[in-house]
């Protein structure tokens, strides 16, 4: 009666701390450039090596440019990249540089290499580790003092969290994705809906989703609260993986998918909290707010304040007073001035050809300036060895290098005070893509459909 | 960052009274490119952005620049802050529980926490306490109605009371952090102590 999640956890713990955490050990830590150089600082001081420097992959993705990548001229972001370098060379990890073939987002190139595998437990100090659940793994985010601990001993202390399926069923409408199931779900439960949770999601339509539609959800699972949102390894989850940079090759390759198979929730696996939504309710979706839960369909008007208490309606107007947005304003047809395609969210190759299918024939308006930044490397050329490349540059778009870009204002890809941007990231904090930036979150479909009217456009209008 | 040994902290408060209080706003990403571990240039960065205009000006109606609450915190001043619900929530850089610590803040009290934040700050010596929202709501009604309002943060006993009105609160804490904090022992020394049963795991793995 176990948990794919329980039976992940129970298979990595090393000692159960009295009246404390628990001791897990960890099969992979991703380290990247912006919260590892205080951890690598901490071993030194301690006088320790990496305990086991061959689980570790190192590549910096937050501060790379996605214009060029011959130097970094902002020099506190370029003495950062630097300095895991450095770090990666003193320790011995392997470290994918900025600018080489193997370089991306950690959060796509890990499942892409086939370094995050069915079964691990995967941590990174990055909270969309939580993508990497989606080949049917624990991966969590965590901080600096954490992921020092993990280059000291391949383990962290964590209390065991609470289990929650989400199940969605049916299939999806025309015009929906992965990532309007997730923003739907946000919006019914908040974005601390699933704290103290690890999710799994199940069902029909996760069964249908591609692999790159997984990642794009279980990326997600942290703006619902969630450190973890893992999805149980099936026929997609070993094609994809199969034949892969650093997936097990021939008879090693058999024998982990015998094992992997045993990866699924028991039949009367019992969660702590369980919920179900169908997927013809899903619509293309769009935020208003400034957090990811503040999301209404695209045809839907932003909320009033009707029937809210003072303090509700305090925090509402609050957001609405940054977004210029009014209550009840109907956010279709708004015009926008950044078109963001790219993240760890939606930096894959079907994110493209979703956007391609969009463009083709069409061009890019003129009021809008676009960025298209692959996820990775590995991506790029997939986009090119498809044509891609050429249907935007033929709709007037330009495709850009791997780069965290404008999924937060680390790099020069900054969206400048009052612009309103359309953006496949992840978040829409207040001053998230730059200082006083205005961020609707979407779906390449949506951020396509608009970035070639110029407005926040429904896709299946077009 | 600071390791101070917990015991009792008796202090005026900080009142954030923002519910979703992302770390993005705890510490915007431009101070995350920063290799430093200085306390003072994270403290510095301390919810940099609602504090000040884009040109480096203070913003008069933001709390802590309101002339209640913005001194510095010191003992008995200042050293905890009443946060909104589901406080830290989004990224998981530790740099906001540094931030928060650099500032001087031992205690952050809510109605709820995002779990990543909520280890780091641990992890930083600042000590997260979960209430009730009622009891959440008292505390910010009873520093409005005073700032001098003393909330007491007994780690031994494991409660907070709000001396104003003397309605106290139990919170949870597992016995091992506790004892971490109260000796100020960090997980990693634990952790290094533990490289037979490491390998033994590993052996059998």
């Amino acid at each position: 009666m176990n948990t794919l999640f329980d039976k992940i956890w129970d298979a990595h713990v090393v000692n159960k701390v009295e009246d404390g955490p628990t001791q897990l050990y960890i099969d992979r830590l991703y380290c990247h450039e912006v919260t590892s150089p205080q951890a690598f600082d901490t071993l030194r001081d301690k006088g320790i090596k990496a305990f086991r420097p061959d689980h570790i992959i190192a590549m910096p993705d937050h501060n790379t440019p996605s214009d060029q990548q011959e130097v970094i001229n902002d020099p506190v972001g370029r003495k950062q990249v630097e300095t895991l370098k450095a770090n990666c060379e003193e320790f011995g990890i392997k470290h994918f540089a900025m600018g080489t073939k193997d370089n991306g987002i950690i959060h796509v190139v890990g499942p892409e290499k086939a370094l995050s595998l069915p079964g691990m437990t995967i941590v990174c100090g990055d909270s969309h580790t939580s993508t990497h659940g989606a080949v049917g793994a624990i991966a969590m985010g965590i901080g600096t003092s954490e992921v020092a601990q993990v280059l000291a001993s391949q383990c962290i202390l964590q209390s065991k969290p609470k289990t929650m399926r989400i199940n969605i069923e049916g299939e999806l409408q025309q015009g929906v994705t992965a990532k309007d199931v997730a923003l739907y779900i946000m919006a019914r439960m908040t974005t601390a809906g699933a704290t103290g949770y690890a999710v799994e999601y199940a069902g029909s339509t996760i069964r249908n989703m591609s692999m790159e539609g997984r990642l794009t959800l279980s990326n997600l699972s942290i703006e619902m609260g969630s450190r973890a949102g893992l999805i149980a390894p099936d026929e997609t989850t070993f094609a994809y993986l199969k034949g892969r940079e650093y997936a097990p090759k021939g008879e090693a390759w058999d024998k982990a998918v015998e094992e992997w198979k045993k990866l699924k929730s028991d039949d009367d696996a019992v969660f702590d909290k369980e919920v179900t939504y169908r997927a013809e309710d899903i619509k293309p979706r769009i935020t208003y707010g400034t957090n990811p839960g503040a999301g209404i369909a695209i045809d839907e008007c932003v909320p009033t304040y009707d029937g809210l208490s003072e303090s509700e309606k305090a925090q509402l107007k609050s957001q609405l007073d940054y977004m210029q947005f009014q209550p009840g304003e109907k956010l279709e047809g708004h015009p926008v001035d950044y078109c963001f395609l790219g993240a760890c969210t939606n930096g894959r190759i079907e994110d493209f050809r979703a956007f391609a299918s969009v463009v083709k024939g069409r061009k890019k308006a003129e009021n809008v300036v676009a960025w298209l930044v692959p996820g990775s490397w590995l991506v790029r050329q997939q986009i090119i060895d498809e044509g891609i490349d050429k249907i935007l540059e033929e709709a007037g778009f330009e495709l850009r290098l791997p780069s965290c870009s404008s999924c937060l204002a680390m790099n020069p890809d900054k969206v400048p005070a009052g612009k309103l941007s359309i953006s496949t990231s992840n978040r829409n904090f207040v001053g998230r893509q730059g200082p006083g930036a205005r961020t609707v979150l979407a779906s390449p479909l949506v951020v396509a459909a608009s970035a070639v009217t110029g407005v926040i456009t429904d896709p299946r209008k077009l | 960052m600071a390791k101070q040994k917990f015991n009792i902290i008796k202090s005026t408060c900080i009142p954030v009274a923002i519910d979703n209080c992302n770390t993005d706003l705890i510490i915007p990403a431009r101070y995350l490119a920063s290799t430093t571990r200085d306390p003072k240039f994270f403290g510095d960065a301390f919810m940099h952005d609602l504090r000040y205009t884009a040109d480096g000006q203070p913003v008069a109606d933001f709390v802590m620049n309101q002339p209640e609450f913005s001194e510095a915190p010191r003992e008995g001043v200042h050293e905890i802050i009443v946060g909104g619900q589901n406080w830290g929530s989004g990224s998981s850089r530790e740099h906001a529980a540094w931030a928060i610590s650099g500032y001087g803040v031992r205690v952050v009290i809510s109605s709820s926490f995002a779990d990543i934040h909520r280890n780091n700050l641990l992890n930083c010596f600042v000590l997260p306490v979960i209430v009730s929202k009622e009891f959440q709501q008292e505390l910010f009604a009873s520093i409005a109605a005073d700032p001098n309002a003393v909330v007491t943060v007994d780690v031994p006993a494991q409660t907070v009371t709000n001396e104003a009105t003397g309605n106290s609160e139990h919170f949870d804490i597992n016995g091992y952090k506790k004892y971490c904090l109260m000796n100020a022992l960090d997980d990693i020394d634990y952790l290094l102590s533990q490289k037979d049963k490491i390998e033994e795991f590993e052996a059998k793995a």
